[in-house]
């Protein structure tokens, strides 16, 4: 049984809910089990998930899919473009694309791993982190930190921006273009688009490596908060290339355990519910996959920035690297754990990201016309897996021979990350909220939490500060006792 | 100014041709009117009613009323373009029409006309019909779920391929587009991709396959026009007829 995940004789207990009302990507709460001396005896965070995701695919014609998966998510579109196109590739019969097809395809994953990077550090994460977890609510958002770091707010503007004209000269559009196509690419990029995004390219090396310096600075200067925040050992899963160094575009799974042992590598994705399973848990919406070696109850890992930079043995640009290695030597040989070290991963893979749009933009690959591969055998079953900003991505599908899709299975990265963000919650509970009485800023700990992991289905999404929270305080006859509430404008 | 061979269209004076329709005609001076179950090579069917226009103070299908010599016809007014609004947004909600992951995006007429038209919701509740797509057919595929029944291909199998692949079935709201054939699938037919049917559909519902967003949203012809400009510029490069 996981810590704090069940309470014993839970109808004896103060039950607080914190629930963000989402309005899109569906709804995230988190629940919280006290006694009467404040104990914390259970921790959960529960996501509705897309429901009917799957089912809207089936029966559509495969061509299609890629578009329209797309659309059913507002946060990171082109991540799902790509995963759904790399396995309709393969449905369609396209073994290999040309360089240019893939050159331009990486050029707009790294796009959007950019602006995706940059949106949520610099404008929903950096208000907690420079003004303080519990400074006050109503000047911790965006607003404050350009009051109070102007410099600082216009590079993640402008960082975020460069990323989304990435996305528009390779996808036709800053959000919901096409550009990936089975089989290739449906737009080349000119030598005109490729030197205006040349033009800035260095800038936003330089500002991306000091957002890095930027965080690795808090750790420095108080290590016994940022290191252990949340702190949790896990298993760690991410794609990496075949030589073992970080892409977000292609590789194989690789998993270590909290030691930084082996679990399996290089495992061709295509074969991923060999070594993963899907668990459902009657109390949220979210599955639970797993490493099937290990089970349900040690087999969960975390993905994403934190994840990848640890699995993979190094990355291959250079100033992203450097900076990788300083992070890696806090553990002293073991993978480091606390939660709030996802803020400076994703920072180091924000400056990884332009290294690599950099490199991209100066190959002249990048300017072939030669966008779409041949075609050779069909085949009727396919993944596509990319490493998405948040973590990795499985999208599965079956094709029958009338080119309709007759299964469908995505494992998105906040899945992957369920029950890491459990544990995260449980962890800060323990450390921070357990005996106390709970106030705005405990409550806003469990978010920083939630928030490190950027998930895209709940409270993260919306601006920070912003979220609509209400939390009640029930005791064991269902009575409500206190309701705190914010951002959700006068009681009705 | 008016002769003839002469009408009035929204105070302009438009030629025509001896036995032409008002659409026809205004269509070859670059004129638009907004139509949907038109096509230039066939009879008109005379159904959608987006080309309602009044004639000498009446209401009639501008692509069924034989154009004449001094007529006075109001297209493009407020009431008229309201009830062409109206029209679309039933459209909208009686199928399935998610322009997002709609292939036809950007090509598309009913999509083209309700931008042109400035159709900004869809208004009414929609409808949700359950309509399976059928794939049978090994190049072509058809979705129902965006069908609206303007008979396109029913007369361009009937009149030009000579196979009456398609019909319409049912009265009312319960009108539908059929396969005509006992098992009523496609690839049961003997359809082929070169038919004229094939690519007369103005919507997404007929669609040859695996071509989807080959070409890229954004640089497709009513992503780079409005329909009505479109239809101007199309005049003054050749004459239709
Ligand atoms: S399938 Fe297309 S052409 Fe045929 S009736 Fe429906 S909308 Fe018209
Ligand atoms: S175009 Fe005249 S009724 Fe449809």
């Amino acid at each position: 049984m996981f810590r704090l995940e069940t309470a014993e004789n839970p109808q004896t207990l103060r039950r607080i809910a914190i629930e963000p009302l989402t309005r899109v990507e569906g709804h995230g709460k988190v629940t919280l089990l006290l006694d009467d001396a404040d104990h914390v005896h259970q921790v959960r965070l529960h996501i509705v998930e897309f429901r009917g995701f799957e089912i809207f695919i089936e029966g559509r014609p495969f061509w299609e899919v890629p578009i329209s998966v797309q659309r059913l998510c507002g946060i990171c579109p082109v991540s799902h473009l790509l995963a759904a196109t790399k396995a309709m590739d393969l449905i369609a019969g396209y073994d290999r694309l040309t360089p240019t097809a893939e050159k331009i395809r990486r050029l707009m994953h790294y796009g959007q791993m950019m602006q995706s990077h940059a949106l949520h550090f610099f404008h929903l994460s950096s208000p907690d982190l420079l003004l303080g977890f519990d400074s006050e609510p109503t000047r911790r958002n965006i607003v404050g930190v350009a009051r109070e770091f102007p410099e600082i707010a216009k590079q993640g503007v402008f960082l975020r921006k460069y990323g989304q004209e990435v996305i528009r000269h390779t996808a036709g559009k800053r959000i919901h273009g096409t550009g990936a196509v089975p089989g290739g690419v449906n737009k080349g990029i000119s030598r005109a688009e490729r030197d205006e995004m040349r033009r800035d390219i260095d800038r936003m090396i330089e500002w991306a490596l000091s957002a890095v310096h930027l965080v690795a600075e808090l750790h420095r200067a108080k290590p016994e908060f940022y290191d252990h925040f949340g702190e949790f050992s896990s298993a760690m899963m991410s794609l990496v290339d075949a030589d073992g160094a970080m892409d977000f575009y292609h590789g194989g799974l690789r998993a270590l355990d909290a030691d930084g042992g082996t679990i399996f590598d290089g495992v061709d994705y295509s074969g991923y519910q060999q070594v993963l399973e899907e668990e459902v848990k009657p109390w949220s919406y979210m599955k639970f996959p797993h490493i099937r070696s290990l089970g349900p109850e040690n087999g969960w890992y975390k993905v994403g920035p934190l994840a990848r930079v640890q699995t993979c043995d190094r990355i291959p640009t250079p100033l992203a690297e450097m900076e990788r290695r300083k992070l890696v030597a806090r553990g002293e040989g073991k993978p480091v754990m606390g939660t709030l070290y996802y803020h400076w991963a994703r920072l180091i893979e924000l400056l990884h990201a332009t290294e690599v749009i950099r490199d991209l933009l100066d190959d002249p690959d990048l300017l072939g016309s030669d966008l779409m591969a041949d075609k050779g055998e069909r085949r009727s079953e396919a993944v596509g897996v990319i490493e998405a900003p948040r973590g990795t991505l499985f999208h599965h599908y079956r094709v029958d021979e009338n080119d309709q899709v007759t299964f469908c299975n995505l494992i998105v990265s906040t899945t992957n990350n369920n029950q890491a963000m459990n544990e995260a919650i449980r962890s800060v509970a323990l450390s921070h909220l357990d005996g106390k009485t709970i106030t705005e800023g405990l409550l806003n700990h469990i978010e920083v939490a939630i928030r490190a992991y950027d998930p895209c289905l709940s409270c993260a999404t919306h601006a920070l500060g912003k979220m609509p929270l209400e939390v009640d305080l029930i005791d064991a006859e269902g009575t409500l006792v206190q309701r705190a509430r914010r951002n959700m404008g006068p009681e009705r | 100014m008016s002769d003839d061979a002469t009408f009035m269209l929204d105070g302009r004076p438009i030629r025509f041709e001896a036995g032409q329709s008002i659409l026809q005609a205004a269509l070859a001076a670059g004129a638009f009117i907004p139509n949907l179950c038109h096509h230039p090579e066939f009879k008109p069917h005379g159904s959608c009613k987006l080309c309602t226009v009044k004639v000498n103070g009446r209401a009639s299908s501008a692509c069924t009323t034989r154009a004449r010599a001094g007529q006075e016809v109001a297209s493009d007014t407020p009431e008229l373009n309201r009830h062409r609004r109206t029209l679309l947004q039933m459209l909208f909600v009686e199928g399935n029409h998610f322009c997002p992951g709609c292939e036809k995006s950007g090509q598309c007429r009913l999509q083209a006309l309700a931008y042109d038209l400035e159709m900004l919701n869809p208004h009414y509740e929609h409808f949700y019909p359950p309509r399976p797509i059928d794939a049978s057919h090994p190049d072509v595929l058809i979705d129902f779920n965006r069908c609206i029944l303007c008979a396109l291909c029913v007369r361009a199998s009937r009149d030009v391929d000579g196979k009456t692949v398609f019909a319409l079935a049912g009265r009312g709201t319960a009108q539908h587009l059929v396969v005509d054939c006992p098992s009523g699938k496609l690839g049961d037919t003997d359809f082929a991709a070169t038919d004229k049917a094939a690519e007369v559909c103005p919507v997404g519902a007929i669609l040859p396959k695996r071509v989807g967003f080959a070409v890229p949203i954004g640089e497709r012809p009513f992503d780079i026009e409005p329909i009505s400009v479109q239809a101007a510029h199309a005049a003054h490069a050749e004459p239709r007829g």
